[in-house]
């Protein structure tokens, strides 16, 4: 049984212009202690089907179909009180900007030792020595004594550990982060992923990497789905994926990686924008970027796989035209 | 640099930034230091005060209306004259001062609990909550505030509860307005939907995460909204609507003498008149001082 189970997810945004679907029909598994990489553009949903995932979809944002099932429950539509009891016990979260993300005028302890009480009745001397035992286990030096320190007193990268480890508090059985490296030193993304990727295997944890960046999902993940305009184009095993894309949005994601390229031949850009969610192309809303295009495309591209790579694509590129 | 130096108390924290911001303006410290010493004088009043002014075996009558510093029958001084039933006028001003601030801080100290708590409530949740709330406080700031207050105490009568009452009732909407505004703000920034992500509660986050970071305006608002409230009380007092003639505030006092102010009598309305304006100045420029430093905007030049 998959820890997180999410089948045909659709979550519409109804704002006064129309209804924006940022999310149209989103499918994926993901195992106990299997990484999975979420990569797409900006605006292409990637981040809202996380925080569909732990409910936190602000109106007028509305999940209005599909399913998502966490360890074989349906955790769509769940009572307030029951989905609070399952965030940040079993599904947590890390954001984008570590600089954002912990409240500055509390200190790391009152945010830590708060969590673990939120859900665990323990003592509060407990909860700190909880606290001091997950900051030393994302790396930060001399726990005890920077509990008492306040989020600005840290640097970017430790500001960042201690809100991976305050996702960790509870040991959850499932963590979605939101592009948590973006906005670090390479030096320091590095790092927390390597951190990252060897806690959750230790764990057993499953972790949903959500990010624009191919090559830091490439070193990270064990599988890879592509989202384009609130759709996955393409998934498969990372290796497989990156090895042999099918779809021309993955191709053209991977020409758009300076590192792929021999130096000094010109990077290939995706031509054009992502459509808006407001008013998408008929069939597939990639068509109208696309190399490959043609009339068929107008239509609704059916899923077609071969193992577990698959691909929503009348087109599937031959190994020969790829990067 | 040890790493001792991480258990200090946040540098930024908004208290240090105020204290600071106090003692560098040469103003703002006269100021606090006259609000210190109008507190000092109203908790120990009974021990400065040469006479308790409402203890009528205490007053002599003969010693009626006397100017400033007329020698008193006991020996001592009237050093600011007395009123027109011989009370020592300082101790009747000392005696005011305490009603009147008491008034005041406690008036403007529940209406920052309750205009905060609805303020957060509102700028928190959004959506109709917000809405109901922010109609009904534009309908309380549509009135003047001392019409309200005049009209409320008209139907309840008067006593110092019934002031404070009043009181509260025209100010915990600028509370909430203003908390409301920080409120909204502070909502949409990433940490609380981080609190969110970790299953606290809405009272945690609430009260634990947004109330914290909205301090800094509810600190200056609460400072102004207490010398509002005292003068506020004054005026009711002066019109003879606000506090009971049992418990004398210094609008009261300006009241009683302002009968006698034609008749060259100065001192038994301009002194409590002055000692009331002092007090709302000095507690006004303190409130100015900490929006300077408290408001980041402000606080970069």
């Amino acid at each position: 049984m998959p820890t997180l189970s999410v089948r045909n997810l659709q979550t519409h945004f109804f704002g006064s212009a129309g209804i924006s679907k940022a999310v149209d029909g989103v499918s994926f598994d993901v195992e106990r202690g299997e990484i999975l990489g979420l990569v797409g553009e900006s605006g292409s949903g990637k981040s809202i089907t996380g925080f569909s995932i732990i409910g936190l979809v602000d109106p007028p944002g509305r999940i209005v179909g599909g399913d998502i099932l966490f360890q074989d429950s349906s955790i769509v539509g769940l009572p307030q009180n029951t989905m609070r009891a399952l965030r940040g016990r079993k599904i947590a979260m890390i954001f984008q900007d570590p600089m954002m993300t912990l409240n500055p005028v509390l200190s790391i302890e009152t945010q830590m030792v708060e969590t673990v009480r939120a859900h665990e009745k323990v003592s509060k001397a407990e909860a700190r020595r909880r606290a001091v035992e997950t900051l030393g286990l994302v790396g930060i030096p001399a726990p005890e004594e920077r509990l008492a320190a306040y989020p600005h007193q840290f640097s970017g990268g430790m500001r960042q550990r201690v809100a991976i480890a305050i996702a960790l508090l509870h040991r959850p059985d499932l963590i979605i982060a939101d592009e948590p490296t973006t906005a670090l030193d390479v030096t320091i993304q590095s790092q927390i992923l390597s951190q990252v990727q060897s806690l959750s295997r230790q764990m057993g944890m499953s972790l949903i990497w959500i990010s624009h960046d191919l090559g830091v999902v490439a070193g990270l993940a064990d599988k890879i789905a592509v989202m384009y305009a609130g759709r996955i184009v393409e998934s498969g095993p990372t290796d497989e994926v990156l090895d042999r894309p099918v779809h021309p949005y993955t191709i053209g994601l991977m020409r758009s990686v300076p590192a792929n390229l021999r130096r000094g031949e010109p990077l290939q850009p995706i031509p054009g924008m992502s459509p808006s969610p407001l008013n998408r192309p008929v069939g597939c809303p990639f068509r109208l970027r696309c190399f490959a295009a043609t009339e068929i495309c107008a239509s609704e591209p059916p899923e077609s796989r071969s193992d577990a790579h698959s691909w929503r694509c009348f087109h599937p590129q031959p190994p020969a035209s790829q990067p | 640099m040890g790493a001792s130096r991480f258990k200090l108390p946040s540098p930024d924290g908004f208290l240090g930034r105020s204290a600071r911001g106090i003692l560098s303006s040469r103003k703002a410290t006269i100021a606090a230091l006259v609000c210190v010493l109008l507190l000092l004088a109203a908790t120990f009043g009974p021990l400065l005060a040469q006479q308790n002014p409402y203890d009528l075996s205490a007053i002599n009558l003969f010693d009626a209306r006397l100017p400033p510093m007329s020698p008193n029958s006991n020996g001592g001084i009237y050093l600011l004259g007395t009123d027109a039933q011989g009370r020592d006028m300082l101790s009747a001003m000392i005696y005011g001062l305490r009603t009147s601030l008491m008034v005041g801080l406690f008036a403007g100290l529940v209406a920052l609990a309750l205009g905060t708590a609805l303020g957060l409530v509102a700028g928190y949740y959004g959506g109709w909550i917000d809405a109901l709330m922010m109609r009904l406080v534009d309908l309380m700031l549509g009135f003047p505030a001392i019409l309200v207050a005049l009209m409320l105490l008209a139907l309840l009568g008067q006593g110092v509860s019934k002031v404070i009452l009043a009181l509260v009732l025209v100010q915990w909407a600028q509370f909430a307005r203003a908390v409301r505004g920080s409120a909204l703000a502070e909502r949409n920034k990433e940490y609380i939907e981080a609190a969110g992500s970790l299953g606290l509660s809405d009272v945690r986050i609430i009260f634990g995460h947004l109330l914290p970071n909205c301090l800094p305006p509810i600190i200056v608002i609460g400072t102004l909204q207490v010398a509002s409230a005292i003068a506020a009380e004054a005026t009711l007092s002066f019109l003879g609507i606000g506090l009971p003639v049992t418990e004398p505030s210094l609008g009261l006092l300006i009241a009683n003498g302002y009968q006698s102010l034609l008749s060259g009598e100065y001192w038994m309305s301009v002194y409590p008149g002055l000692l009331l304006l002092i007090t709302v100045f000095s507690i006004n420029l303190v409130g100015d001082r900490l929006r300077e430093v408290l408001n980041p905007r402000l606080a970069e030049r």
